[in-house]
């Protein structure tokens, strides 16, 4: 589904390599976390996926189901199937969260040439939606994430996602700042999307989200480059004992 | 003989295009007064402090740089008012409607007493005291006609004020609202290739005057305005233009609080691209105690447009207790676009709140990458974005309807470009 390949990012406006060579493969179906010290790169690669300026792509691939990602507009990306819950979700105030998500959701509509979604049968959807997640009517009707504390704001990137029902899903250290049982809730929402044509990149820090959404494979990144991968154990080893370590065998 | 200067040369010719209307009545009499302290000041130019950000040559030269743009559609279309046509400068009025008396200046100015007396010209002469404002002089001494519009009682929809066709009309209308009466007032038309529009209102104690202005979106239009008003105690008057497009407008509001406990609200949104000019010019005199006064601008500037905004606050002695705000802001959609601002507070009393703020501010890229990367096409995603930037201003209209109708309005233009 998701290939990235020997991805070489710089900063545009310095000579800064962040990612140095990613190589990574998401299989349809299949739930991959990252995890990695503080800037090692992890933001990076989901901002270069999705097409957020700033960044230079010096080498390398990065394609959605055999299409050049890199090639495209953001808008394009997110048509063609890519997510990304951001790890700090923007306020924008004055545009309302409902107005938003319906622009957004018939936008992709309109791009792969599917009818829009009537008002009425948006609300139906969004409310069921919403309800799953916990998030009441009121917070659908203010400006997207104005005012919205921490824990919200990642519960309304995970009702975006699944209004927007994308193929790919990238997900950036979506459980920070979530309470216990927001915790259940968004990883409930995410599970909820699971299945077999669907492929999730889930970066974190932590074992904990982990425990809710099952991985099927632990990717570690460091200094711009995933630097080992394995089963959902790696993810209790660096629960367990840190970077330390992993970081000297590879 | 010596030469005339150029400012006077200007101003003659100018007033030689102009026929100044026969009679000797009391219309006559504001008219000369007013061409005397016009010939006086002389029209504005380049040179006038006033007129630093605006070139006033196409509005002063003496015939119009543009053609008479065609009819374009009535923004106000849907909402339920009594509506007042000029079209072409002829003036249709509808039936008798109550709480208002309505009436042509033309009609007016053969009485031999009328209420628009005392104040056709006077509150324009009081307005021109701190500043000149040649601009309105003229109006007042060559206007071809305008309506005066006297509230005595509830109002029960809004008066719709709709101009179009004529090439260059200079319209001059009078607005008294009597104790505890309101007048809900809409102005909209592609008002000729040029327009010069004066407005006086007298607010008496606890009158209400709600304006909402449309100009545009017809591209070609070169206006000029003037608001000038007048509170009693504890009256309110609100004032909201929404601009698009024009190709010149300066839009002038001087007010002034003179009872207690009065309250002042202008604001205006304004968008356009390329060679679109828009000035802002506002002047508001406390000379009362507890008196609130807001002024809130929002301008979006795209490729090489320009926005101005002067507004001044004067708090005069004795003017305790004034409550004054003011904020001007911009978004410049790319690096040619710019915004002029000038605010000013000048404050003679000690037991005053007054602030005010500028800003200018380029697209929020962080807003528009998220917006695009759910979906949201870039066009459409700046648009949003240019909404909500206007909004706040769009706010300041009190009525709920017409909000939304402008917030609606609003929307449809920044999708049709
Ligand atoms: N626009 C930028 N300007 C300057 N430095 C940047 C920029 N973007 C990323 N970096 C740097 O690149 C490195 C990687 O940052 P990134 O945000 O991708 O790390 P991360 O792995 O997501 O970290 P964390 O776990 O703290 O979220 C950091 O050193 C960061 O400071
Ligand atoms: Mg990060």
């Amino acid at each position: 589904m998701l290939n990235i390949k020997n991805l070489h990012v710089k900063l545009e406006e310095e000579d800064k390599a962040i990612l140095k060579g990613v190589d990574l493969t998401v299989e349809a179906g299949k739930v991959h976390a990252i995890m990695g010290p503080n800037g090692s790169g992890k933001s990076t690669l989901s901002y270069v996926l999705s097409g957020r300026d700033g960044y230079e792509v010096t080498d390398g691939s990065a394609e959605l189901e055999g299409e050049d990602l890199l090639d495209m507009e953001p808008e394009e990306r997110a048509a063609a199937g890519l997510f990304l819950a951001f790890q700090y979700p923007v306020e924008i105030p004055g545009v309302g969260n409902m107005t938003f998500l319906r622009t957004a959701v018939n936008a992709q509509r309109k791009a792969r040439g599917e009818e829009e979604l009537s008002a009425g049968d948006f609300l139906k959807v969004i409310r069921a939606k919403a309800k799953d997640l916990k998030i009441d009517a009121d917070m659908l009707k203010r400006p997207v994430n104005v005012g919205f504390s921490g824990g919200e704001k990642k519960r309304n990137e995970i009702l975006q996602m699944a209004m927007l029902e994308p193929r790919m899903c990238v997900l950036d250290e979506t459980d920070s700042g979530l309470d216990v049982d927001a915790m259940k809730l968004v990883s409930e929402g995410v599970n909820a999307l699971r299945d077999a044509g669907r492929g999730f990149l889930v970066i974190t820090h932590y074992q904990r989200l982990l425990d809710h959404i099952k991985p099927d494979v632990v990717h570690i990144m460091a200094d711009g480059r995933i630097v080992k991968t394995g089963g959902p154990e790696l993810a209790l080893e660096v629960e367990k004992n840190g970077y330390g370590d992993l970081l000297e065998s590879a | 003989m010596m030469a005339a200067d150029p400012k006077t040369q200007a101003t003659e010719a100018r007033i030689a295009a102009l026929t100044l209307p026969e009679g000797n009545g009391w219309l006559a009499k504001a008219r000369q007064d007013a061409l005397g302290r016009l010939q006086a000041t002389g029209l504005p130019s380049r040179r006038d402090e006033y007129w630093r950000y605006t070139k006033p040559a196409k509005l002063v030269q003496p015939e119009p740089a543009l053609s008479v743009p065609a009819a374009g559609e009535d923004p106000f279309a849907g909402v339920d008012a009594h509506v007042i046509t000029i079209e072409d400068g002829v003036i249709t009025l509808p039936g008798a409607i109550e709480g208002l008396e309505i009436a042509t200046l033309a009609n007016a100015a053969t009485a031999d007493i009328h209420w628009a007396r005392d104040l056709y010209g006077a509150l324009e002469a009081a307005g021109s005291g701190p500043v000149a404002r040649p601009m309105a002089m003229l109006n007042t001494a060559f206007a071809t006609d305008g309506l005066l519009i006297h509230v005595t009682g509830a109002v029960d929809r809004p008066v719709h004020l709709r101009t179009t066709g004529a090439s260059d009309p200079i319209l001059h209308h009078v607005v008294k609202v009597e104790r505890g009466a309101t007048l809900t007032l809409l102005e909209s038309g592609n008002i000729g290739a040029r327009s010069n529009i004066a407005t006086e209102v007298e607010l008496a104690d606890g009158a209400g005057f709600h304006h909402l202005r449309v100009q545009g979106p017809e591209p070609a239009l070169h206006v000029n305005t003037h608001i000038f008003a007048r509170l009693g105690a504890e009256a309110t008057f609100r004032s909201f233009t929404l601009a698009a497009h024009g190709e010149l407008t300066r839009n002038e509001a001087v007010i002034e609080l003179t009872g207690d406990d009065a309250t002042a609200t202008i604001g205006g949104a304004a968008f356009g691209a390329g060679n679109f000019h828009h000035d802002d010019t506002v002047f508001i005199t406390h000379d009362a105690v507890n008196c609130e006064s807001r002024q809130v601008f929002k301008k979006v500037l795209r490729d090489g447009a320009t926005g101005v905004f002067q507004g001044k606050i004067l708090v005069k002695e004795g003017a305790q207790k004034t409550d004054g705000y003011q904020i001007s802001q911009s978004l410049l959609l790319d690096e040619d676009a710019q915004f002029l601002a000038k605010p000013e507070l000048e404050i003679y009393a000690d037991d005053v709140a007054c602030s005010h703020g500028s800003t200018t501010g380029a697209i929020d890229e962080t807003a528009l990458f998220y917006l695009r990367s759910r979906g949201v096409p870039k066009r459409r995603a700046v648009d949003m974005l240019v909404l909500s930037f206007l909004a706040e201003a769009v706010e300041e209209i009190a009525d709920e309807d017409l909000r939304e109708h402008v917030t609606e309005l609003l929307a449809d233009w920044l999708a049709r470009g």
